[in-house]
């Protein structure tokens, strides 16, 4: 979503984005005309009129689990955020009873949350210098 | 979901708003109404944006998607470069 009109979308995914990927993105482009949803959001720069590059993770209850939000010179890490969706989609499975520690990816234990960690986490999990 | 149509379609309002609630303070209440509601862990705003999808115009609110995982992006403008 970005302030850009739906025509200009159409224009940039036909002129530049379908050229790195093929088919262009297949997403729905939207359109935040004058910031009203980044406003609420708490992305929109008012001196820029633009949204800054904020990132929100939904679950199918609508509820937002993580946001990501930087100003516009640096880019996302989409690796980042397919971690958080596995992570997410893992604990919401679980119905809670799993957590995901520092660090996690795909493969690597969970931590079960619960009176018996307590204080036991270091047998359970060790940190990664990065 | 419904087949896109091409040609204008009516732009979206943007945010769809709850009512304020009694303890906003008063600046709040007097202003545009649009104060920042999004938070981790709570409820996202739903709102209805005007979208480019499926080739053609179409407006989309973050509703029809309950059910499903869903990312949302904002990003500062097309043609540009990050």
């Amino acid at each position: 979503m970005s302030a850009d009109s739906r025509f200009t979308h159409k224009i940039w995914q036909e002129e530049e984005l379908a050229k790195m990927v093929k088919g262009g993105v297949p997403f729905p482009m939207l359109t935040d005309a004058g910031g009203r949803i980044g406003k609420v959001y708490g992305v929109y720069d008012e001196d820029a009129g633009v949204d800054i590059r904020g990132r929100f993770l939904i679950d199918p209850d609508g509820v937002i689990q993580a946001m990501e939000v930087m100003t516009p010179p640096v880019g996302r890490n989409f690796a980042e955020l397919v971690r958080q969706i596995q992570a997410f989609q893992l604990v919401r499975k679980s119905k809670g009873a799993e957590a995901t520690p520092a660090g996690w990816v795909p493969g690597k234990p969970t931590l079960k949350p619960g009176p018996e960690l307590v204080g036991k986490v270091w047998k359970v999990w060790k940190p990664v210098t990065v | 979901m419904a087949k896109a149509q091409d040609g204008c379609v009516k732009p979206a309002g943007g945010p769809i708003q709850t009512k304020v609630p009694p303890a906003a303070p008063e600046a709040e209440r007097n202003g545009e109404g649009t104060a920042m509601t999004a938070q981790v862990g709570k409820p996202a705003p739903d709102f209805e944006a005007s979208a480019f999808t499926d080739g053609g115009f179409r407006n989309i609110k973050l509703s029809d998607y309950k059910g499903r995982w869903v990312t949302l992006c904002f990003y500062p403008g097309d043609f540009t470069f990050v």
